[in-house]
């Protein structure tokens, strides 16, 4: 019962503070995406513009929200929620220090991986319950790429699996507390599945340049093309959620995590490495978003299948070679 | 064991508060006061949409598809190995490179024929 109830509040305490980010870096990049185009960004709202996100939200609040009237009206409204539960529920096993960890499941990655790629059902149901054209098309080309980058995807995340020897996302931070980062050291297996396990992260989250399932300029706005108000506004805490998620499982899995100097004797050091280290490649992914153009579907798939998935199966084995042949990894 | 109630605690508190998002915003919404049938029909560059879009879809998303299944259940055998790489050692390693290798030649042939190629 205990561990229910802390489970409970660590959703709270983790939702709370996603949805807070998001709204900080909607305003960050806001004005990020200004100053690269020079502009200025919001201004009007608070000193800065800080307080653009808060109008935003009232201005959704007050949209009328409307169902297609030959659309699936319980799949249409169940999808964005699925789609941010489903994106938040992955945080549940990220260690933030040595102690704080909302459920140290002994199969985290494996929750990890199960729970995030939900979202993509939740994205092709809103695709389809719209019965918009747009929709289905967004909804049908998202499926084909979170499904292609989900191999990729897994097995990269494979790799600190193998060289720790663990499945639980604590334990990994551990092993790398002991040893080094994965993405340092062994450089080999580490530092490519690092960059592989970001890029399938980012499009599996449907950020630019992986967000066909969108694609403005060709699908209107793709599977959000029906929706308004507060369930349109979910599906986008969906995306930043999913986003910042794999950000800090990213850095729990390849970057350390809590560790760093001083983090075992300062467990509040812990979590200024943590935060510090899911928020720059919270970053990272805006920054990309607004120097790059998007990636065509069958570039898409062929960038996944052509190159991503077979360089990912060859560092699984060489990380199990190193295991086999250097001592003292474990 | 208990662990697994703490994820299943955290999927609650998720699920509150989204769901609580939605269902205030249900409560506060502005309700409009006119209806129009217009307002129910989906969008179609504003012309009247032309029949449903639920329809035949491209083959070859389904040959996507397939091919996830198999590398998606791949992935479920290698995890058990995975955490168990030191223990099985050598022979393990053995074993797992010619599961792979089995697996690739298959990846190869699909490569070959183009079966992942999109124009």
């Amino acid at each position: 019962m205990s561990a229910l109830l802390r489970g409970f509040v660590y959703g709270l305490l983790v939702v709370n503070a996603v949805l807070l980010t998001s709204a900080v870096n909607i305003w960050f990049e806001r004005k990020f995406s200004a100053r690269m185009q020079s502009r200025v960004g919001p201004t009007r709202v608070g000193p800065l513009g800080l307080l653009q996100p808060f109008a935003d939200v009232a201005k959704l609040m007050s949209k009328e929200d409307t169902v297609p009237a030959s659309g699936n009206r319980v799949l249409f409204t169940a999808a964005p929620l699925l789609a941010t539960v489903c994106a938040l529920a992955a945080a549940a096993v990220v260690p933030f220090t040595p102690d704080v960890v909302a459920a140290d499941l002994d199969v985290g990655v494996l929750w990890v991986l199960a729970v995030g790629s939900i979202t993509t059902i939740a994205i092709f149901m809103a695709g389809w319950a719209s019965n918009n054209k747009f929709a289905l098309l967004g909804g049908m080309r998202s499926i084909a790429q979170a499904v292609s980058y989900e191999v990729p995807l897994v097995l990269s995340a494979m790799v600190p699996v193998v060289l720790s020897g663990t499945m639980s996302l604590s334990g990994i931070v551990t092993w790398q507390s002991e040893h080094l980062w994965i993405a340092a050291w062994p450089l080999i297996p580490g530092l490519p599945a690092f960059v592989i396990f970001f890029l399938a992260m980012t499009a599996e989250a449907n950020r630019i340049p992986f967000d066909i399932p969108e694609a403005e300029s060709e699908l209107v706005a793709g599977v959000t093309t029906e929706y308004s108000g507060m369930k349109f506004a979910l599906f986008y805490v969906g995306e930043y959620a999913h986003t910042l998620v794999g950000s800090a499982i990213a850095s729990a899995l390849f970057l350390g995590g809590w560790s760093g100097p001083m983090a075992a004797t300062m467990p509040w050091l812990g979590l200024v490495y943590m935060v510090v280290k899911t928020l720059f490649l919270f970053f990272m992914i805006t920054w990309v978003r607004w120097s790059l153009v998007r990636f065509r579907s069958d570039q898409l798939l062929a960038i996944c299948w052509k190159w991503l998935v077979p360089i990912s199966v060859g560092l699984v084995l060489v990380a199990a070679l190193w295991v086999e042949l250097v001592p003292g990894v474990h | 064991m208990t662990e697994s109630y703490a994820a299943l605690g955290f999927l609650l508190g998720a699920f509150l508060m989204a769901g609580g998002m939605l269902a205030g915003a249900a409560l506060l919404r502005v309700r409009a006061t006119k209806k129009s049938p217009l307002k129910d029909t989906t969008y179609e560059c504003g012309e009247e949409p032309v029949g449903a879009a639920w329809m035949q879809f491209h083959a070859r998303y389904y040959l996507v598809a397939l091919v996830f299944v198999l590398f998606d259940v791949e992935a479920v055998f290698l995890f058990p190995w995975a955490i168990e790489v030191h223990e099985l050692g050598r022979a393990g390693l053995i074993a797992i490179v010619s599961f792979v290798a089995v697996l690739m030649l298959g990846w190869a042939y699909g490569v070959r024929k183009d079966a992942l190629r999109w124009e």
